[in-house]
């Protein structure tokens, strides 16, 4: 049975908000993956919280509505819960940069198979307007009125020196591409990183930079972690210079949820067990 | 009661819990209960390590600080325990304490080297010893170790029966005619409970004193087929639970009260999203970090609390191993039912305590508390389907057609975030209705034990391991007690029923605030007197008595 792929929830995104791109292009590779015989029964999206969250009310499939900052750890528990589900976290540049970092860090560490995309607006949208961890430096939000006086982080940067095995950047105004790297992302056994340069239509339109400073990636070798940390240093997420888009490492090692083999027991067993442990201590 | 109590102290590094536990052993062969309680310092090396066991005719909880056999390894176990037990029998390292003070010495540095054994083996020169000191026979201690030191054994047996050969009996323990229960501690206890209940995945950050329980699920989760890991904090150990606990896992995560803080965004999201999972929390000396190996009864007040916004929750404080076995299962059981968090309430004197096991029988526990009723199957899947009960069906992803939508927003039946206002009512009250469903579910169990002389118009209120020393206060008082097992819902009915007939009640606790008792006055019960106790050590039964004297003749 093909599935309506979109709920009846009413969307509340901004007009021109690069959210849409984003769930457009997940809907699409929804579609071809169904259409390819996967059973879209086997999909989980886990949201964060912020504008981007509210993809998980807005797309008809299993969906983990969780916190602020803790995609990551939701959706690793259920890989390990159940390896043959899909599973892929939305989540924004302030739950993925801020708030979970360490969750960020260690998915990667750990290679756990699932896909992390990352919403990245460089700004607070649902609290109106404050800095995130990549806002330029000078930023000026509601919580900073004189401007940000730190640098951002380098996400893409970080995600390579954390081990992630897929490392990519996408744009919401070039979605052919950023359809084949959240594919990729899905297809790529292991843990895939996609930060994706989204358009806050209200507080933090870069469309113009972005339109100027982007470029595709051609004759880059993503199994090369040296060139690929070239890449990702080639813009800082602050200073005016070219944006490299597309896959810059791609490495298969073995995953946290395959090192993880765990096999259920009945309930007889599993009283067996118990006695065995217990005639054990006496 | 005939019983004697052993101590075994040393430096940290020295396997003083081993040590301990294989006196226990022993001692269980030789017919008794034993009860053990290990006392030790923040520290790897060095410092103060005993471990006091216990062995009675009858069952008890709860150690004796005086005690009939001294086993010093060091100069420090003699001056830190010498003068609380005058009387006691003393075995000493010679090589390390300056005099015996009249006890017998051995020279466990001789010993080894007669052996060419390794120091940790210096242990097995102290038991040996202790043994012909009590009079038990050579063949208990062959029996014992065989069957529980795993490395070693030959070395580690003619280590012992150098140092057997080479003291005097002192002091003949009886054997009794009764078969080795299992020793287990609370800790494991807990594990068992849940393992019997159907836990697939233990998920914790190590934290004293619950750590123990994620290293014994780690060490056999091949044989009970678990998944068991440790992530990187407490936040993304509750979170992950989540995860596996939507996916249709049985999940348990384990802390102590400064882990248990960061856990509570993640609590307050099983509450919202309805979604099953049982939280070991194991108390110690607060607040902040405390006295991280010692006990305490701080934290009743912050798990009942804990989580913003209203959400039923199933909290328990079992007090010993076999109450613990026994609710960790109920607990696992009906927080699968009703969809919603379920808290073990421990504490260091339980969770690290080590006792003779008589299993609970839980049989009737899965008849209760049946799984919620399965998805009907007809699309779309309404995660939060308002039934009667407030139980919604279920179903998990994966199923087909099943589109499993779980939220921390306020949602609608499907899992969609809502603002409506008639919406955010309805899904409070079925909240609401399934912890009154709850509420009912448990008038089915034993949720408040009453002990000592049930009928006796003084009682003693106490909750979670202090009951072993209040047991044994009101048998010599002849007083009753009475232990709530169940905190929320907190079982008024049941614990009127258990004081019925109470003129006196005195509250035990061991924290500075008396937080049961204030609970229990909140329910319309009257505490006449709060007896606390906050320095990180658990009571015992001889500084109870003087404490419950005071208060009864007043």
């Amino acid at each position: 049975m093909t599935r309506t792929l979109i709920t009846d929830a009413e969307n509340t995104w901004c007009p021109g908000c690069g959210n849409f791109s984003i769930q457009h292009t997940l809907k699409n590779v929804f579609a071809e993956m169904e259409k390819a015989g996967k059973s879209l029964d086997d999909v989980v999206l886990v949201s964060g919280i912020g504008c981007h969250a509210k993809i998980a009310d807005y797309l008809n499939i299993n969906t983990f509505y969780s916190l602020h900052g803790r995609t990551l750890p939701v959706a690793t528990g259920i890989k390990l819960a159940n390896p043959k589900l899909t599973v892929i976290c939305c989540a924004g540049d302030g739950d993925a940069y801020a708030e979970g970092l360490d969750h960020l860090i260690f998915a990667a560490k750990r290679n756990i198979d699932i896909t992390l995309i990352v919403h990245n607006n460089r700004v607070y949208g649902l609290t109106t307007g404050q800095y995130t961890p990549t806002s330029p430096l000078g930023f000026s939000g509601k919580s900073t009125p004189k401007g940000t006086v730190e640098y951002p982080l380098n996400p893409v940067e970080l995600a390579l020196a954390s081990g992630a095995t897929y490392v990519s950047r996408g744009y919401t105004k070039k979605m052919a591409l950023l359809h084949q790297l959240i594919t990729g992302g899905i297809a790529h056994k292991g843990f895939a990183f996609i930060d994706v340069l989204q358009i806050c239509a209200t507080f933090f339109n870069m469309t113009d930079q972005y339109n100027r400073r982007v470029y595709e990636l051609s004759g880059h070798d993503p199994a090369s972690f040296e060139a690929a940390c070239a890449k990702a240093r080639e813009w800082d997420y602050n200073s005016d210079a070219p944006i490299a888009l597309g896959t810059l490492y791609k490495r298969e090692l073995p995953t946290f949820d395959e090192r993880f083999p765990v096999h259920a027991l009945s309930q007889t067993d599993r009283e067996q067990a118990i006695q065995e442990v217990l005639d054990s201590r006496s | 009661m005939n019983e004697i109590s052993v101590l075994v102290g040393g430096k940290a590094g020295d396997g003083i819990t081993n040590a301990g536990t294989l006196i226990a052993q022993i001692l269980s062969h030789h017919g008794y209960f034993v009860y053990m309680y290990t006392d030790y310092p923040s520290l790897i090396r060095g410092g103060h390590n005993f471990a006091i066991v216990r062995a009675t005719e009858r069952q008890v909880a709860v150690h004796r600080n005086q005690v009939d056999f001294i086993l010093a390894l060091d100069q420090r176990t003699v001056d830190q325990h010498r003068d609380t037990s005058p009387s006691s029998m003393m075995i000493v390292n010679a090589d390390l304490v300056k005099s015996s003070h009249g006890g017998q010495e051995i020279s466990i540095r001789a010993i080894l080297a007669a052996e060419t054994a390794p120091y940790i083996m210096g242990n097995s020169a102290m038991i040996g010893a202790f043994a012909k000191a009590a009079g038990i026979a050579w063949d208990t201690v062959d029996v014992v170790f065989h069957t529980h030191v795993p490395k070693g054994l030959e070395q580690n047996l003619r280590v012992a029966r150098r140092a057997y050969d080479s003291v005097q009996t002192v002091r003949t323990i009886e054997p009794r005619n009764r078969h080795p229960q299992p020793l287990i501690t609370g800790n494991e206890a807990i594990g068992l409970g849940l393992v019997k209940a159907g836990l697939s995945a233990y998920i914790s950050y190590p934290m004293t004193p619950s750590s123990s329980l994620l290293h014994f699920l780690a060490d056999q989760a091949d044989r009970f087929g678990l998944s068991v890991v440790h992530p990187e904090n407490e936040i993304a150990v509750i979170l992950m639970a989540l995860g596996f606990s939507y996916a249709g896992c049985k999940v348990a995560v384990g802390t102590s009260g400064g882990g248990f803080c960061l856990m509570t965004e993640g609590l307050s999201l099983a509450g919202m999203a309805e979604l099953p999972i049982v939280i070991v929390v194991s108390q110690r000396t607060g607040p902040s970090t405390g006295l991280p190996t010692y006990t305490g009864q701080s934290d009743l007040g912050f798990v009942l609390h804990a989580g913003q916004g209203e959400f039923p929750r199933l909290v328990i404080a079992p007090a010993d191993a076999s109450e613990a076995y026994y609710w960790s299962d109920v607990a696992m059981s009906l927080a699968g039912k009703f969809q919603i968090p379920a808290i073990i309430l421990s504490d260091k004197t339980l969770s690290e305590g080590m006792y003779s096991f008589y299993p609970q029988k839980t049989g009737d526990v899965t008849a209760r508390a049946t799984e919620p009723l399965p998805w009907d199957k007809i699309p779309p899947y309404p995660r939060y389907h308002d039934m009667p009960s407030g139980i919604s069906p279920l179903a998990y992803p994966g199923e087909k057609d099943a589109v499993v939508k779980v939220n921390g927003y306020a949602h609608d039946e499907f899992g969609i975030t809502t603002e409506d206002a008639d919406l955010v009512s309805l899904m409070a009250k079925k909240r609401m209705t399934k912890g009154r469903a709850l509420a009912s579910a448990l008038m089915e169990y034993h949720t408040v034990n009453v002990g000592g002389i049930t009928d006796a118009p003084v009682a003693i209120l106490c909750w979670g391991s202090v009951r072993g020393a209040c047991e044994e206060v009101a048998a010599t008082l002849g007083l009753r007690v009475v232990q709530p097992i169940v905190v929320a819902p907190f079982p008024s009915v049941q614990l009127a029923d258990a004081c019925t007939g109470v003129t006196r009640l005195i509250s035990v606790e061991e924290n500075a605030t008396g937080q049961l008792a204030a609970l229990a006055r909140g329910h319309g019960v009257v505490v006449n007197e709060d007896i606390l106790k906050y320095d990180g050590r658990p009571f015992t039964p001889d500084e109870l008595l003087v404490r419950v004297k005071e208060v009864v003749v007043r």
